[in-house]
Order: C-alpha cells, then structure tokens, then sequence
C-alpha cells in the first residue's frame, strides 16, 4: 500500500503553534498544484532538465508531509531526469495524486 | 543574532522561521524570495548570518556566494545531501542543513552558531554584532523593514494595538506596544514620561509644569514618572 501524507513533521515544527500551521498549509496547497502542473508541463514538453528542477522542489514538500519513501524515490528520479531517463515517472505520478488528495481533504 | 532567510519556496522559509523563533537570540530580519534580492538588501542592512537555499532560480545559492561582499556567517539549507563537502570550501559556512529540517539538527546548528560568534568576539573583542542598539531601529512597515535612526525619532504615542512613532520628517503607524519597543530603544536617550508616551528627551525644548515640548507637541507627564525625568537632566 502506497505511503500515505501526514503532518506529524509540521506539527513536531509548529510547537502547537495553530496560526503558523494554519499559514504553512496555506503555502502547500498554493505551492504545490502550480508546481504539479509546471513538472507535468515540462515532462510533456520533454525538458527534463527543468523537470527535475522541479522534482528538487516538490521533494521537499514530499519529506515535510513525512512521506518518507516517496522523498527517497524523488532523489533518485531527480537524478534519472538529469540524464534523461523517465522510467519512474508513473510512480512518481502516483505519489504526486497522494499529496494533492491530502491537500484538498485538509482544505 | 540579525538573519535572513533566502529560498525560493515560501514553505521552506516559513519552516525555517519558524524554527528560528525557538531561539531568542535569533532575530529573522527579512524572508527573501532569491539571492538577488538578498544582494539589494545587504546594501543597507548587516546581518550576521544568512539561512541560504542553494538551488534557485535567476542567481543560485552558490553563485550568491561568489558574489556578494564581506559575507556574513552563513547556513546553507538545501534538499541536496551531496552538496556538503564543496559547502566547506568557504570560511564563512558554518553549516549545511538538509531539508526538511528537523528541529534537533536546528538546535544542533544554533550551538554551532553561537560557539562560532563566541570564538569570533574572543579573537577580535572590537567586532560587534549587527544590534545596532545605539544607531537604529527597523520597523516592518506594509512587509517593508524602514531603519529609523534613534537621534531623528522624536516620540512614541501608544494608540491601543498600535504605536506611532513620530520622527523628525515623519510619523509612521506599526503594529506593537509601548512596552516591546521600549526593550529596543537605548536608555540613555529614551524615556516613558506618560503610559502612553515615550519621548527622546535629548529632543525636549522645554518643560512647563506637568508636560514637554518637543518640536510642537506637549506631551502630558504623569506625576510618577516626573521624578525620573527631572534625574535624568542636566540641571543647573
């Protein structure tokens, strides 16, 4: 069963600050779609390279939303793309619909 | 310590904020979007250390650090784990941390800092550290940080959740309490003359009966703080 977003990471972060988590979620739900769509734009445009500029960013949301295996799987994708090799990137697809479920269930 | 925060991503700038608030020496000074604009900013404000992203868009993280003058101490903040070894080419690197952040290795970070500024005071005790307490303050005016010099501000007037400072050109409306920025003003030229006034009383021209005249205000002295006032000046 595919690995499932949680916020454990910005609730360990916020202290029980609910302002700031409140404003952090903000972020991720405005950072995240546009830059799901800009990493399918580029995909389908074939330029891998900012593809995996892209990669690099959502990677991090990936590891905040404590998404362990599917930072570990971005690493290595982000380095696939950097050769153009694009063999991972349903897998990645995947983990990208996992996050944007979660972010519309906590909107 | 004065900082700023440089990344790209306002998520990651908000993490590292945040975590920055755990630390009262820490005083995150500006949250920059890119390194360009981290160049503009360090033209007219010193810190002593930069959070800094490596992988951004327009000027890179490394690229900034190519360019910018007199760096102060900086932390470089990247989700690339490799980048470590060629990080410590640079002096003025004291640490690399890998997002996301935990809090521990913050904390771990922030130890690091202080051990660095301690070694740094202890081999040249004239550096000093960017507080400006005898020069200036910053206030955050519509997301813009203005410095105000302490000798051009003239007087403070609480106005229930804000406070007006008023200086010799202009009166600026901020978002705090007499009492927060009393804590930041020098005690040897301010002082609370009224609960709701603050006065620079280098700037008083005269004193009748129970209030001041600074430029053309009056401002009302309460009679316990008269006392105070009255030792503070050079009376003949």
């Amino acid at each position: 069963m595919i690995e499932q977003p949680n916020l454990d990471y910005i609730k360990e972060i916020s202290g029980g600050n609910a302002d700031f988590e409140k404003k952090f979620l903000t972020i991720i739900q405005t950072e995240f779609p546009k830059e799901k769509q800009d990493y399918i734009e580029t995909l389908e445009g074939n330029e891998l390279e900012e593809s995996a500029k892209i990669v690099h960013k959502i990677k991090h949301k990936l590891g905040i939303l404590g998404l362990t295996e599917g930072y570990k799987l971005a690493v290595k994708y982000e380095e696939d793309l950097k050769y153009g090799n694009t063999n991972l990137k349903g897998e990645f697809l995947e983990i990208l619909q996992s996050v944007e479920k979660f972010i519309l269930k906590i909107a | 310590m004065r900082c700023i925060i440089v990344d790209d991503e306002s998520s990651a700038r908000a993490i590292i904020a945040e975590l920055c608030k755990i630390i009262p020496e820490m005083e995150v000074v500006a949250e920059l979007p890119d390194a360009l604009e981290a160049l503009k900013f360090l033209k007219h404000t010193p810190v002593d250390l930069i959070f800094l992203d490596i992988h951004m868009p327009k000027l890179t993280g490394v690229d900034f650090i190519e360019t910018v003058n007199n760096p102060p101490k900086i932390v470089l903040t990247t989700s690339d784990k490799d980048f470590a070894i060629e990080a410590y080419k640079y002096e003025f690197i004291v640490d690399y941390l890998v997002k996301p952040i935990t809090p521990e290795r913050f904390q771990k970070c922030v130890q690091r800092l202080e051990k660095t500024f301690e070694k740094i005071q202890q081999e040249h005790p004239e550096t000093v550290m960017s507080q400006n307490e005898d020069e200036d303050l910053y206030i955050n005016i519509d997301r813009r940080l203005i410095k105000l010099k302490f000798m051009d501000i003239l007087l403070i007037e609480a106005h229930g959740d804000y406070i007006e400072i008023q200086t010799q050109k202009n009166r600026y409306r901020v978002h705090s309490t007499l009492k927060k920025i009393k804590e930041k003003l020098p005690e040897s030229r301010f002082l609370q003359i009224h609960r709701s006034f603050i006065i620079n009383f280098t700037q008083i021209i005269d004193i009748q009966d129970n209030s001041v005249l600074i430029e053309r205000n009056v401002i009302p002295i309460s009679r316990s703080n008269r006392p105070e006032l009255m030792q503070r000046l050079n009376l003949l």
